[in-house]
């Protein structure tokens, strides 16, 4: 039998708030443990949150940029339950009235394209974290850091729109460049602040009803949360193969061995006793700061993806990895308008820039080459002051270096020669020091006609014009 | 002239005159705590050194004439359950024996800027639960009328200490009655403002929709001056209600003509006790002469208040005493069982018996299969309270009742019978459950001479006409004048 996979995803993105969702205290990572906590964060006894209006706003920022409708009003919930790292006992959160609901994403698969649904997204405050036995004597003991807890969270909720692992990362990485685009969340998966759990389940191909899901968890990055859910397919389809049933459960993701393992099941699930938190008013999200959100939304990837594909006439491929960070779109921007080249524009930001980068690990942010830099070396080609492979050269320096081409050319005497007289004299000389290449040629073995550049090039150590070696090589030669 | 027997306002008034000093009057206050306080048992924790030192500090600006406010120099007691900085604050529980708060909780900041001195703490059920007193895990406090009775509670320990003038005034809270129903049994005048009205921040929180702080006092003139200082608009509490608070005092004139006191008959009911009965009666007719119109009013979802209360306030407090986990302060008992057994061992030690009680009862109404049935029912149904109180307040100005069903009854006598003893708050549940204001004042005395409360409602934020209620049946009485003899 065939069977198609229904795959749901849960989202946790961290709010890049200065301060926590309920208190003053800094939301920074990787300060020393317990450094970043007052008496509110801590669930001392007699104290009240106050809710960070910022972090609504962001909240409210992303509902808008993958269309859900904002509830004019929402609930605050308390989720019991007992753990160490949740210092209050309960996790201020939404359940029954969120933030907001109903809106989708489209997302770019096997060259079409697929909306997925967005069932809510709602707020919430992050829990601490444990340490086990980190540098300490006696395993015996875990160790408190309650810096993060009360860190605001959003939670994105999908429908199970998914079908494979292939868009599930897809969903999620196009959630990712919103959340970076509207400047609300770094994205990091290492550092947790966006992450993932996934619902997985099987059933037969063409069936209406869900099958019985598997929520999958620990997966801090898009190949393993990739590896995660196809393992998952895998585990279930045999599984249902065998004559097996799966059962409802929370299964955790082992990265070294790939696979996925039971952590507790349907009966052994908490039962949270949510309830409204009588601590909080209910969040009245009025139209003009719904209006105040909508007006300072950028263009968001999908938008501009489809601007650069119509205003600049560069390939569906281009404008995608272009616009994959906002960083790198507005730096490819800037030179395109500094050349009015789009496409010889994204050659080099797409081509040398990028894979530059991506040598390094870097960010377009931490590169030295200024746009106009990029700009000014277009030019020069354009111009003929120096050939395609005397930029790419050139191109390096200026990497290493920051310097601007101009200077980095002279400084390597790299000028090009297009001076036509120069250059027929050259080729003057080439040709007679060849007299028996070029009667073959003249006998119609034209594959020399490269024979006779590459002398030349060799002759004028690369500089010279390449188009113009080419006009004169074919008239003197008679091909 | 003792000291000790005086009200805000008159103490206020010699300290003006330089007749006292505070640091005279604050020694007679501890002199007094030295004699009584073995009989009462209103304190866990006196801070003496630190009253002495304010009382210093606030005759420096009595004599320099700077800063004085009506409670600058006027020693105070707050209920336990108030976090005061660097003074240890236990709500009455072993589970918070040894917690010293960092930080002051906005009522206790307002009361220092206010210039009060501070004298300690009050004894009362562990976390605001119960109606005697009986649940704190030190010791009862004994009610200054008849040491044989409980002084009522939660909030016993500050009524017993204003009554038994082991200080001016004092500061409660009230959850379903814990500052009236204890002000009826020691015979003293208590206040709960209408919910949000005075800030909870720093107030160890039983149920957080309910609860709400208020003074204990001698009189109605001193529980509008300690409402003036601290009732307002605090930032730190999300549910405290940004409103203009007026002078209170303004309020006692003593003038309630044309004033309509709304009666209801739901609180005036086959069985009651006939001395209370006849004391509140006869209250009313006191008013009725001072000028005030009686008319009768319903509030038909009366004997539904306290299953609402007890789903309502249970569900929160399981909620909200989840902290208390023995990870981060306060009792822990480690063992070497691990992570589960230190909660189990830590909270099985930590907590009395009435706190795991309403625990039990909170995590069950708001368990899945549960919560449409009870926590959310109890919800709508406190949603009809508050609406039958909307539609009273439509034909009166106040609403006037007996405070408690009973006077103060014996030590043990409803320890063993919990549906009894949260009957005692029969009367002054649905006040918490609507949100508004409620006071207790002394409107007589049972033929054994226990004190007996009548009760006045009001709108929401009408503390003021409430005061000026209270005031005008005072002013016509003289059972506010009455002390016990220790």
């Amino acid at each position: 039998m065939k069977y198609e996979a229904v795959i749901g995803l849960e989202v946790h993105a961290q709010l890049l708030t200065g301060s926590k969702l309920f208190c003053g205290c800094s939301t920074r990572f990787g300060s020393e443990p317990n450094t970043q906590v007052c008496h509110i964060c801590l669930g001392m006894p007699g104290v009240l949150p106050v809710l960070n209006k910022k972090a609504v706003k962001f909240a409210v920022k992303m509902s808008l940029a993958v269309h859900c409708r904002i509830n004019p009003r929402s609930i605050f919930a308390r989720k019991n339950y007992f753990y160490p790292d949740l210092p209050k006992g309960y996790q201020v959160s939404q359940y029954t009235e969120p933030l907001s609901e109903h809106g989708h994403l489209e997302i770019d698969i096997d060259g079409g394209r697929k909306r997925i649904g967005i069932t809510r997204i709602h707020m919430e405050e992050d829990a601490g974290k444990l340490l086990h036995g980190e540098g300490i004597e006696d395993s015996n003991f875990s160790f408190v850091d309650l810096n993060r807890t009360g860190v605001p969270l959003i939670e994105i909720v999908s429908e199970p729109d998914m079908r494979t692992s292939d868009e599930a990362v897809a969903y999620l990485k196009a959630l990712r460049d919103i959340l970076v685009y509207l400047e609300i969340c770094d994205g990091n998966m290492e550092e947790g602040s966006f992450r993932c759990d996934a619902n997985v389940s099987i059933r037969p191909m063409g069936a209406d009803k869900l099958g019985t899901k598997a929520e999958l968890k620990n997966m801090n990055s898009f190949k393993y949360i990739k590896e995660a859910i196809d393992y998952e397919i895998q585990r279930q389809i045999d599984l249902v193969e065998s004559g097996g049933n799966v059962v409802q459960e929370t299964r955790l993701f082992d990265s070294s061995k790939g696979v996925t393992a039971p952590m507790r099941s349907k009966e052994e699930a908490h039962d949270y006793r949510y309830f409204p938190e009588p601590d909080l008013l209910p969040l009245n999200v009025g139209a003009e700061l719904v209006e105040e959100a909508r007006s300072t939304l950028p263009e968001l990837p999908e938008a501009k993806r489809q601007r650069f594909i119509i205003d600049y006439s560069i390939p569906a491929y281009d404008a995608g990895v272009l616009t994959a960070t906002k960083e790198l779109a507005d730096y490819y921007e800037e030179v395109v308008k500094a050349t009015g080249e789009p496409k010889v524009s994204s050659n080099w930001v797409m081509g040398e820039l990028l894979r530059l980068l991506k040598e390094d690990g870097k960010n377009v942010g931490d590169c030295a080459v200024k746009p106009a830099s990029i700009a000014e070396l277009i030019g020069m080609i354009k111009k003929g002051a120096i050939s395609g492979k005397m930029a790419k050269e050139v191109f390096g320096e200026m990497y290493r270096t920051g310097n601007p081409p101009a200077g980095i050319v002279k400084a390597r005497g790299m000028t090009q020669i297009s001076d036509e007289s120069e250059l027929a004299g050259i080729i003057d000389k080439v040709i007679e020091s060849n007299p028996e290449s070029v009667d073959r040629y003249r006998a119609g073995n034209v594959q020399l006609f490269g024979f006779f550049v590459g002398e030349t090039m060799k002759a004028t150590k690369g500089q010279a014009n390449p188009q113009a070696v080419n006009k004169i090589l074919k008239e003197k030669l008679g091909g | 002239m003792d000291l000790t027997s005086l009200t805000i306002h008159g103490l206020s008034d010699k300290l003006k005159k330089k007749e006292t000093t505070s640091v005279e009057v604050t020694k007679a206050f501890l002199k007094r705590m030295e004699e009584v306080e073995k009989k009462v048992h209103a304190f866990i924790t006196v801070t003496a050194d630190e009253a002495l030192k304010r009382a210093a500090e606030a005759d420096g600006r009595i004599a320099k004439g700077e800063g004085v406010t009506p409670l600058t120099g006027v020693p105070i007691a707050v209920k336990d359950i108030f976090c005061t900085k660097g003074v240890k604050t236990t709500c009455a529980s072993r589970i918070l024996d040894n917690f010293v708060p960092p930080y002051d909780s906005t009522v206790v900041r307002k009361l220092k800027e206010a210039g009060t001195v501070i004298l300690g703490k009050n004894n009362m059920d562990e976390f605001a639960m119960g109606s005697s007193t009986e649940n704190s895990a030190f010791s009862p406090t004994y009610n200054p009328w008849a040491l044989d009775r409980v002084p009522g509670g939660s909030s016993g320990g500050s009524a017993a200490s204003v009554a038994a003038s082991e200080c001016v005034a004092s500061v409660g809270t009230d959850t379903g009655g814990s500052i009236r129903q204890p002000a009826s049994c020691c015979g003293v005048v208590g206040i709960k403002p209408t919910y949000g009205r005075v800030s909870r921040f720093g107030m160890i929180a039983f149920a957080s929709s309910l609860d709400q702080a208020g003074p204990f006092t001698k009189d109605v003139t001193d529980s509008a001056i300690m409402l003036n200082a601290i009732a307002g608009w605090d930032p730190s509490d999300s549910t405290s209600i940004k409103a203009e608070v007026p002078d209170y005092r303004t309020f006692l004139t003593a003038e309630v003509n044309g004033l309509k006191i709304g009666i209801p008959k739901e609180y005036f009911i086959e069985g009651m006790d006939k001395e209370v009965e006849d004391s509140v009666k006869e209250a009313l007719e006191v008013l009725k002469k001072a000028g005030a119109t009686l008319v009768p009013v319903t509030l038909p979802h009366t004997e539904y208040a306290v299953g609402v209360y007890y789903l309502v306030a249970t569900a929160e407090a399981s909620s909200n005493l989840a902290r208390y986990d023995g990870v981060k302060y306060g009792l822990r008992v480690s063992e070497t069982g691990g992570l589960l057994d230190m909660y189990k061992k830590t909270r099985d030690e930590g907590f009395g018996g009435e706190v795991k009680r309403r625990i039990m009862l909170g995590t069950y109404s708001l368990s899945a299969g549960y919560y449409d049935a009870y926590y959310k029912k109890a919800s709508q149904v406190r949603t009809l309270i508050k609406n039958d109180f909307d539609a009273a307040f439509r034909s009166c100005d106040v609403i006037a009742t007996p405070t408690a069903p009973t006077a103060a009854f014996k030590l043990g006598e409803r320890v063993e019978d919990p549906l009894t003893m949260y009957l005692s708050d029969i009367f002054t549940i649905s006040c918490n459950l609507a949100g508004i204001p409620g006071m207790s004042l002394p409107c007589g005395f049972t033929k054994d001479g226990l004190p007996i409360g009548l009760q006045i409602l009001g709108r929401t934020l009408d503390e003021g006409t409430v005061l000026k209620t209270a005031y005008a049946y005072e002013q016509a009485t003289e059972w506010h004048k009455r002390r016990p003899k220790l």
